[in-house]
């Protein structure tokens, strides 16, 4: 179904606009959420806390390209500019590195600026600013500079966007100490854990979705309190279960919540866990739910070698090999540059069906090879 | 019209619709639409206006004339308000409003030249000889500072001598001298207030010392023990103090450029009377961040000091192989920012130059870019023999026919407030003190064990915490296998 919205999409489309056009109807039906809940969009969702701890102090600030007049590529700073005013909400010039710097720079000296990449793949020009300087100069300064900063925008793949708009940069990041790595999902998440980074007092490495922008989700009265936030190293189980772990994050979670449902009309119990922090990992909830259900498959958009299920799978064999039942299974992106051909470019990415049939696998149910076409 | 440049008054058309808003929405009776976007002389077509927007609601415009408030932004909307009159006459030809003020068209065809006739001249106070130069005007100095800046660039060559042999004996892995920028180093820190923030290179422990770093704590940064403020985890010189407002020096080179146009940003947020100052030398200025700080600087009206010390060479390139414009001042100017260019072996004309910066930077909120001509007359750091690449007639005739501290010293002992006594009696001093400093660092444990795990992050989270747990247990269970100098 996701394919076939895409292909709808036709050739070079518009990032920003296309993108919130397209929900993917699968992620909505999925879900069965009570009609009365209120409900809002991850957008929404991290508009608001933007805007709510830009109110609450002083020293937040947002810097980055069309952040401003033009409200962000994707509007996630819609009506900041006008609240806020230039000093607060900084359209920059197109540097990364320099932007970037600055930034860094600012935090440096006691603000708590907020960096907007227009995708985390323009990161890259930054890179030894969020590396060599925030990540480290709190270490290499012995605690005399902190770097309360946060790098946010969308990462991963998009929709026929091409391989330099299309990757997940969690492994990067997560590698680095020094660093914290949120990657949220729902609105909730986003909500909670973009003010927790922004409250945080190191270097958070924010990872949203494009793709997951414009999706809805039901929210609580305490989620949509000001005060509310997210603990930073705590994974959420999405979804109890007794048969098998599936770790995600990001966008894969709503996959792995749609698989876990089809699972569960075959008799197979899915837990998915939804690791919202990448760095640090929760590994205590991804070792207890593995130590319940003795099965596990890790779920990641970007590419398998040296990514974030390699670690999770390594951490459950540190601390629970004994409790596995079954072969590790790893579901990654394809090793190679996203391909821009929507047929290729689904291929690269996990889908639900390639979840569904690695839980099988792991719980020795047989896989028909004409089932999985 | 060339097709992008139809694309580009189409696209500069749109934004001015919006821009002008304010202006009354073009008449169709007028026989010339505003055409100040159109670059063309040609009568333009009735109904081809290109002001399809106007009163679209959106005020918000391509130069955001509201964003800044300084002097540049009143020129902008100086501009703004003129452009409705399109095409304006100036001397027989025609100009055109564009963003950024008014460009006049000319008949000929002229590139600019790739270089100015003369090179860029260079403000000096004091000739070889220490004697002020007849009309020079310079910021006035007292004795006591003048005999302070003399004393501490006296402390600044004896300290990097000894630590020089210190390392060349092997008691310290690595060190860089600042031979031959003594004034530099000085003489601008001289300038500042201990409010300005310093995001230093790595060749400014001068800016330090004036600050009031004292030898010892230079001594134990470089021995890396546990009165380091470092806390031991960084190789030797790069020096930080919170204290002094001096940033921990960063090895990747220029990465402090695009910082310090950051932390005066945040300066000026608070509204703080003080500016940022970083140093970059000659070889720097070719990194990408360079010209992300200078434009950045320039577009936020941050109060920053750049200060370039171009001394000749990088590690062994030399600058007609770093650039091909003339250093770093003239760069400035493309910025939109002032700059300067300075003897940078004259503690005089630093010190008045960087004063005068300082006081542009904080008043007048802007950058402000100081290029000091020198020479760097040490090898580039320890790990270096500058004499392979180099002539040593070339770096001996800096080390004394040019050397700064004894410029200044002629200076300082032509006004009678120096003599042949008080400077053995300092040199002595000075080396007694830092050689008793070497010992004292040397002889200090080194940082202990739980060092290893702190300021990663604010709090230690738990997977450090259980690293940490591990490693005592396994040297407690192994005790001879571990070194006994670590604590732990």
């Amino acid at each position: 179904m996701l394919g076939a919205a895409r292909r709808q999409l036709g050739s070079g489309p518009m990032l920003g606009q296309v993108l919130r056009r397209l929900r993917p109807p699968a992620a909505e039906a999925a879900r069965a959420y009570s009609a009365a809940a209120k409900e809002m969009t991850v957008r929404e969702a991290l508009n608001s806390a933007l805007d709510e701890e830009m109110s609450a102090d002083p020293s937040v600030f947002l810097m980055g390209e069309e952040v401003g007049e033009y409200q962000g590529a994707y509007k996630i700073s819609k009506g900041l500019l006008d609240k806020y005013g230039p000093d607060r909400v900084l359209d920059t010039p197109i540097t990364e590195a320099g932007f970037t710097g600055i930034a860094v720079g600012a935090a440096y000296q006691g603000l708590r600026p907020v960096v907007e990449f227009m995708t985390f793949n323009f990161s890259m020009q930054a890179i030894d600013h969020i590396i060599n300087s925030a990540a480290k100069s709190n270490y290499m300064s012995a605690g005399q500079i902190s770097v309360p900063i946060v790098f946010r925008g969308p990462n991963g793949a998009a929709a026929g966007v091409g391989a330099q708009h299309s990757q997940c940069y969690a492994a990067w990041y997560a590698h680095v100490p020094g660093l914290k790595v949120l990657a949220p999902y729902s609105a909730e998440d986003a909500r909670g854990l973009l003010k927790a980074a922004i409250r945080d007092p190191d270097p958070v490495v924010f990872l949203e979705n494009e793709l997951l922008y414009g999706e809805s989700f039901p929210i609580s009265a305490e989620v949509l309190d000001s005060s509310f936030s997210l603990p930073i190293g705590k994974a959420k189980i999405e979804r109890e279960g007794k048969d098998v772990t599936i770790t995600a994050y990001s966008k894969m979670v709503g996959f792995a919540l749609q698989a876990a449902e089809i699972l569960s009309k075959e008799g197979i119990s899915a837990e998915v866990i939804n690791l919202r922090s990448i760095r640090p990992l929760d590994r205590a909830a991804i070792n207890a739910s593995v130590r319940k259900t003795n099965r596990l498959v890790t779920i990641e958009e970007s590419f398998p070698q040296h990514g974030i299920g390699a670690e999770i799978c390594m951490s459950v064999v540190e601390e629970s090999f004994e409790y596995l039942d079954a072969p590790v299974e790893r579901i990654a992106g394809a090793d190679v540059p996203m391909p821009y051909a929507a047929n290729l470019e689904r291929m690269a990415v996990p889908q639900v069906d390639d979840i569904v049939r690695a839980a099988k696998r792991a719980c020795y149910r047989a896989v028909p090879m004409a089932a999985t076409a | 019209m060339a097709p992008w440049l139809a694309r580009a008054s189409s696209q500069l058309a749109r934004r001015a619709a919006r821009r002008l808003l304010s202006a009354p929405p073009p008449s169709q009776h007028r026989l010339c639409p505003p055409g100040p976007w159109l670059l063309s002389s040609a009568p333009p077509v009735l109904g081809t206006s290109p002001l399809p927007a106007a009163g679209s609601g959106d005020s918000r415009g391509f130069c955001s004339v509201r964003r800044f408030t300084g002097e540049s932004s009143a020129a902008a909307a100086a501009a703004v308000e003129e452009a409705e009159n399109g095409l304006v006459a100036v001397g027989g030809d025609q100009a055109v409003d564009f963003p950024g003020g008014k460009v006049s068209f000319v008949a000929e065809m002229n590139f600019l030249p790739e270089s100015q006739k003369e090179r860029i001249n260079c403000y000096r106070v004091l000739d070889d000889d220490g004697r002020t130069i007849s009309g020079s005007r310079f910021q006035e100095v007292s004795k006591e500072l003048a005999l302070k800046m003399y004393s501490e660039m006296v402390t600044l060559q004896v300290m990097d001598t000894i630590f020089f042999e210190a390392q060349r004996q092997g008691r310290i892995s690595f060190y860089i001298t600042s031979h031959g920028e003594e004034a530099i180093n000085i003489a601008s820190a001289a300038a500042l207030t201990i409010d300005d923030i310093v995001l230093p290179q790595y060749r400014e422990p001068g800016v330090l010392l004036w600050r009031g770093f004292t030898l010892q704590e230079f001594a134990n940064q470089c021995f890396g023990n546990k009165l380091d403020n470092g806390k031991g985890r960084q190789m030797p010189i790069h020096y930080g103090s919170n204290r002094l407002n001096y940033f921990t020096v960063s090895s990747p080179i220029a990465t402090q450029l695009p910082h310090a146009v950051g932390a005066a940003y945040s300066l000026k947020m608070d509204k703080k009377d003080a500016c940022a100052v970083t140093y970059v030398g000659d070889g720097g200025t070719s990194e990408g961040d360079f010209h992300a700080a200078l434009n950045f600087a320039a577009v936020m009206e941050a109060p920053v000091i750049f200060f370039c010390r171009n001394n000749g060479w990088a590690i062994s390139t030399p600058t007609s192989e770093q650039f091909r414009s003339d250093g770093a001042v003239i760069r400035g100017q493309a910025y939109g920012m002032r700059s300067i260019r300075v003897d940078g072996n004259d503690a005089l004309a630093v010190y008045t130059a960087v004063h005068a910066a300082r006081e542009m930077a904080i008043k007048e909120g802007r950058p402000i870019l100081v290029e000091a001509l020198t020479y760097r007359v040490g090898h580039h750091s320890t790990s270096d023999d500058s004499t392979k690449y180099r002539p040593v007639d070339e770096i001996e005739h800096w080390r004394t026919a040019r050397d700064p501290i004894s410029r200044y010293r002629k200076w300082v002992q032509g006004n009678g407030w120096w003599c042949d006594a008080d400077e053995s009696e300092l040199r002595n001093n000075v080396r007694q003190e830092l050689l008793k400093a070497i010992q004292v660092a040397e002889r200090m444990p080194k940082p202990p064990l739980a060092e290893l795990f702190t300021d990663v992050y604010d709090e230690i989270p738990s997977n450090l915490r259980e690293q940490e747990r591990l490693l005592r247990d396994t040297i407690k269970k192994h005790p001879a296998d571990y070194p006994a100098d670590v604590h732990i």
